[in-house]
């Protein structure tokens, strides 16, 4: 440390002061050590301002000069303290990073793990697909009756199209002997309560639950998800069948799947239409493929245009309204969107599987 | 149905490939399933073995000479059924057959067999993919040609059809002969059915009557004297082999034959066991029973219609024929019936008695009327073509006041275009009907009226022809628009939208979502819930099996049920919710269904790791979450201690606001864990009713609070309180007190100087004034006051 020079101030003597304060600046590698610094060159005691105290002694042209020169000295040596704490801060992380460095191969804290279960977020996915197109989503009782569930679709009792739908009746002691209570086999349903409420025009989805007396196995399931739809108004199509579901399909699986309608059967509806897409494994090639056995396409949905007599159970005026109705099972979609292979999967609850969605 | 491609061209000539008859099939409606290809064999011929002599050096092995009526080879056999003039398959070497051995597809070399040189093979029908048999080589008819390819006399390709419930008409090769034909510009060649007819008419032979033409809507008959029964030919034992029929005698095996045509089943009666030659269509008498031709004796009641003879049935009309009326060998005369009944009372005869044939099958979709003379000639004349015999003059005829016209249905080119979405030219209509078989005249301008063919049963209204139409060009063809219509307003359910709401947040707060079945035993119930015995759970009329025989109650028992199952595989976090409904029976209507979510904690809190304490969820995690779910959706709940069957005994709490129970939590009763096998030290749990907190969410949106200007004061309070006095009641208290903006219980203690009977609770309070900061004396004035409020309400005192 250099002693407060009590002489006047000379461009020399500014010189060395730069000189020797920023050799011992250098030397100094701790924060502490360089404040003392700070204090002895820069504070109210220190030897800079001393020196622009001795300014006093000299005369005007001297002041002048000499007072810039030690100006430019404080500036100087404020710049090169800064540059040495920057340093020091850097030397010290240097060392920290070295000496207390994390092993970030350690798995971090985890978060909470829960998901919802993959029926759900297809449902969803689903419901939004046609949401974004207008329609609104209702839902209905699982518990249904002969009447809404077979009679008001068209299929009254002893029509051989019942055994579509292996049945699981409840036990309700009906008068008649036998029972007119089931679980729901399909969401259609749906269809009577939804118009028999309102006045066209309609468009709902419906999700939900639907049972069957069924053996199960990798691709049947006897407890099932089913989403069905419903448009009811003036001037609707078939056409615009074609149009709703191309535009949920391509939502759904993408652009580049192919889709294909062709005619099927469902007694409420007429014509009835099947909707496939082209074979995610083997790409509509269908040679030896076990996924689309060998046919190259995916039924996705039943659709069609809804039958006049079911229109005509809820009061509808057939010549002037008109309508479609659709049906799918999400778990089937979701077994081609996350390549389940096994349907059992979906209500064994074993979370091994859950998490993984 | 499989349906062979070479009977099919005997109705109709098919000259596209086979893949894309079935494409064409399927998009038209009628799917098929495979396309099935039977043969594709090289240098596999019809041979003939001329001579069999010994093997030199082997027993059991023979040499046996073969022509092709070209060639003649020596080859080596062991099958003990080969024989001299057997017609055989023979494959020359270099074919390329299974080999048994090395079990690949191989070609056939020339080999040394004990010594002696085989110059090719007489193939058993697992060489040949031709079944699993190979016991014995295959024997050939006699009428086979010698030389053919094996290929051209065998081989053959199968469709695989199948068919939906309305296309009846598909049952039948004809009915897929119209099809193919429509789809492919063809012709169908309908089977002929010519026959000579002698001696006295059948009207004057046998006295035919229908008492109950409500369920016979048309009965024809005729009658062939003087047949010889025997085998039927090979051709049509192959047919009817094809198809899965069992080949049984010429007579009958013609009208099963006849059946796959048409779809017209037909009956043969032995016409001398007939009772005074006097046939009565009716219904069963009371005690009436039937032994049929399965050899069951059945019970007859009026819901059965029968045929019978002068005294008893002779057949259950539609379902199966009288054992005491059955074609045997030794029949000479037959009676052959071709007849309409009733289809949903042939159905419901048919399920009564656990009898569906391939003649119910038919008759329950309602076959047409017209069918039945067609085919009763038909098979009238191959029975004379296979068994011999004179045909009596003339058919018995029978039409009930029903009629028998053809169904006429209008068709408008504007419905077409009103259903369509598009227009299609009348021609090209007028084109497609002719195609399928349909007759039309044109009643108006742009109106058809449309007859429909006999063999179709599924055409009634105007749209089932739009149908016929656009199936046929083509569902491609119709364009592809976007709803035009106006977008109804829709009303949400608002229960849906609550439970996805709290689906999210209970997932957000790190619990897995599951989906359980809704059956359950009575006794998983039972072991988690005290039950009603009055109104006991819904049952299944007819379960599926023991295990799932009742609808849910309650949820608990499935999500506990999944918390056992699946506890083998960590040590946790365990937490689980499932968000479904439960089933309450009602008198005389639907179950009222509860949407009702479920939630289990158990096991570590967090999940195992380096980092983290080996603490365990408890009752206050199951809390926790229930808290924060009400708070987010704005409900202000209370917590009063409960008991509750499934729960701890003081540890379970019923959740409310106001009076309306929202749900319960708790820890699960220890018997309960015991029951179910819960290898857990604690299982904390709990229930949300969505319908109560609906009807609790506030009635009006949240509204913005300006936020505090002024700086809050804070005061710690450690408070000795009885044990008894719970801490929501001293919070309550404490918040009532005015200028108290929010608290926060930090610590409870009981134990060293605190009184016994007595415990300590510890809060951060916090002051707040909207207008001013507060000043140290209103803070203490104010803290004054609640201390004396505090102790006069809760005999709570200032901790030393
Ligand atoms: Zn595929």
């Amino acid at each position: 440390m250099t002693e407060p020079s009590t002489q006047p101030p000379t461009a020399q003597s500014i010189d060395e002061l730069i000189g020797s304060a920023s050799a011992e600046l250098d030397t100094l590698a701790d924060l502490e050590a360089v404040d003392q610094w700070r204090v002895s060159y820069l504070g109210r005691r220190g030897s800079l301002t001393t020196v622009l105290r001795g300014l006093a002694s000299l005369d005007v042209e001297e002041r002048r000069t000499i007072g810039a020169l030690a100006n430019q000295a404080k500036n100087t040596l404020e710049e090169r303290l800064e540059e040495r704490v920057r340093q020091i801060n850097v030397a010290a992380l240097d060392l920290s990073a070295n000496q207390g460095r994390l092993d970030v191969t350690l798995p971090g804290r985890p978060a909470l793990g829960g998901r919802l279960h993959p029926t759900t977020k297809i449902v969803r996915e689903i419901c939004d697909a046609f949401v974004a197109m207008g329609f609104g989503v209702v839902e209905g009782p699982e518990v249904e009756w002969d009447h809404y569930n077979f009679e008001m679709l068209n299929i009254p009792k002893g029509h051989p199209a019942r055994d579509m739908w292996n049945t699981l009746w409840v036990d309700n002691q009906d008068p008649s002997g036998g029972s007119n209570m089931l679980l729901r086999t399909h969401t259609s349903p749906m269809q009577a309560r939804v118009m028999e409420g309102r006045e066209p025009p309609i468009r709902v989805v419906v999700p939900g639950k639907c049972y069957r007396y069924e053996a199960t196995d990798a691709t049947h399931e006897w407890h099932f998800y089913q989403v069905e739809g419903l448009a009811v108004g003036e001037g609707i199509t078939f056409a615009d069948l074609k149009g709703t579901l191309y535009e949920f399909a391509r939502r759904m699986f993408g652009e580049e799947r192919k889709i294909r309608f062709r005619c099927d059967y469902f007694p409420f509806v007429e014509p009835g239409v099947d909707m496939s897409i082209d074979c995610f494994a083997c790409d509509g090639d269908g040679e030896g493929c076990r996924i689309c056995r060998d046919s190259g396409w995916i039924e996705i949905m039943g659709a069609g245009m809804i039958h006049p007599k079911v229109l005509e159970g809820v009061g509808y005026d057939t010549e002037k309204y008109t309508g479609f109705a659709f049906g799918m099972g999400p778990e089937r979609i979701a077994m081609l969107k996350y390549g389940i292979d096994d349907i059992r999967h979906f209500y064994a609850n074993d979370l091994r599987f859950l998490r993984q969605f | 149905m499989r349906l062979p491609l070479s009977w099919l061209k005997q109705y109709v000539d098919v000259d596209i490939p086979a893949q894309e008859l079935a494409h064409r099939l399927t998009m038209a409606g009628i799917e098929v399933g495979e396309v099935e290809v039977i043969g594709g064999w090289n240098e596999v011929f019809v041979g003939q073995v001329t001579d069999v002599r010994p093997h030199p050096n082997a027993d059991r092995l023979r040499l046996c000479v073969v022509t092709t009526g070209t060639e003649e080879m020596e080859v080596v056999c062991g099958a003990p059924n080969v024989a001299t003039g057997l017609k055989v398959c023979f494959a020359k070497i270099g074919a390329n057959l299974y080999n048994t051995h090395t079990e690949r597809h191989e070609p056939l070399a020339v080999a040394k067999i004990r010594g002696v040189e085989s110059q090719g093979m007489i193939c058993s029908g697992l060489e040949l993919g031709l079944g699993d048999d190979h016991s014995g080589i295959i024997e050939l008819p006699e009428d086979a040609p010698t030389g053919a390819l094996l290929n051209d006399y065998l081989g053959d390709t199968v469709l695989d059809l199948e068919l939906t419930p309305n296309r009846l008409d598909c049952l039948s090769i004809l009915g897929v002969a119209h099809e193919v034909a429509a789809l492919t510009g063809k012709k169908v060649k309908e089977p002929v059915a010519d026959y000579k007819e002698s001696g006295a008419p059948i009207i004057e032979q046998i006295n035919i009557s229908v008492a109950n033409p409500e369920l016979c809507r048309r009965y024809t008959a005729s009658l062939i004297q003087g047949v010889k029964i025997g085998p039927s030919p090979q051709w049509l034992q192959d047919r009817l082999t094809s198809a899965g029929l069992r080949p049984i005698s010429n007579v009958v095996d013609v009208t099963n034959f006849v059946m796959l045509e048409y779809n017209q089943p037909l009956h043969s009666f032995d016409f001398d066991l007939i009772k005074d030659a006097t046939i009565i269509v009716r219904r069963a008498k009371p005690s009436e029973t039937l032994t049929t031709l399965d050899g069951a004796e059945r019970k007859l009641s009026a819901e059965n219609l029968v045929i019978a003879d002068a005294n008893d049935p002779i057949g259950l009309g539609g379902v199966i024929g009288g054992a005491n009326s059955e074609i045997s060998d030794g029949t000479v005369n037959v009676l052959l019936e071709a007849a309409t009944f009733n289809g949903s009372n042939n159905r419901e005869t048919a399920q009564s008695m656990e009898l569906r044939t391939e003649a119910t099958l038919r008759f329950e979709k309602g076959l047409r009327p017209e069918l039945a003379p067609i085919a009763l000639r038909r098979a009238t004349a191959l029975i004379q073509e296979v068994a011999g015999g004179t045909v009596a003059p003339g058919i018995v005829d029978i039409i009930s006041d029903e009629g028998i016209d053809a169904p006429v249905v209008p068709l408008t080119s504007e419905k077409i275009k009103r259903m369509l979405g598009m227009e299609v030219p009348a021609k090209q209509v007028e084109e497609t009907l002719d195609a399928l078989g349909f007759t039309w005249e044109s009643a108006s301008k742009g109106e058809l009226k449309v007859t429909v063919p006999y063999w179709r049963n599924d055409v009634n209204i105007e749209e089932d022809l739009v149908e016929e139409v656009v199936r046929t060009i083509g569902y491609d063809a119709v364009p592809t628009t976007m709803l035009s219509s106006p977008i109804p307003f829709q009303q949400p359910m608002p229960i849906m939208g609550l439970r996805d709401q709290i689906k999210d947040l209970l997932a957000a707060a790190g619990i897995q979502e599951v989906i359980n079945y809704p059956l359950v035993t009575l006794e998983q119930l039972e072991q988690v819930e005290q039950l009603d015995q009055l109104a006991l759970p819904l049952r299944m009329a007819n379960p599926m099996s023991s295990d799932r025989e009742y609808l849910r109650t309650t949820l608990r028992a499935s999500v506990l049920a999944n918390l056992a199952s699946n506890q083998g595989h960590s040590a946790g976090p365990f937490r689980l919710f499932e968000a479904g409904r439960t089933f309450h029976p009602r008198k005389g209507d639907l179950p009222e269904e509860h949407e009702t979510i479920a939630v289990v904690l158990a096991g570590l809190r967090h999940e195992p790791s380096w980092l983290e304490d080996e603490s365990l969820l408890d009752f206050y995690d199951a809390k926790g979450v229930v808290e924060s779910v009400l708070e987010r959706l704005g409900v202000a709940a209370t917590y009063e201690s409960a008991d509750d069957l499934g729960f701890h005994p003081g540890r379970c709490a019923v959740i409310k606001a106001d009076k309306a129970v929202l749900g319960m939590v708790g820890e699960i009763h220890p018997a309960v864990k015991e029951r179910l096998s819960l290898n857990q030290p604690q299982v904390a749990a709990f229930e949300l009713y969505l319908a109560p907190i609906l009807a609790a969410l506030p009635s009006s949106q949240r509204q913005f609070e300006p936020l505090p200007i002024y700086p809050s004061a804070t005061r710690d309070l450690a408070l000795v309180v009885p044990s008894d006095v719970t801490a929501g009641r001293v919070t309550q208290l404490i918040l009532r007190h005015r200028g108290i903006d929010r608290v926060e219980l930090f610590d409870i203690y009981a134990g060293e100087n605190i009184d016994a009977g007595s415990k300590s609770l510890a809060f951060h309070v916090y002051f707040q004034a909207r207008d001013r900061t507060l000043t140290n004396e209103e803070v203490n004035r104010s803290l004054d006051g609640l201390l004396r409020t505090l102790e006069r309400e809760l005999n709570a005192i200032l901790r030393a």
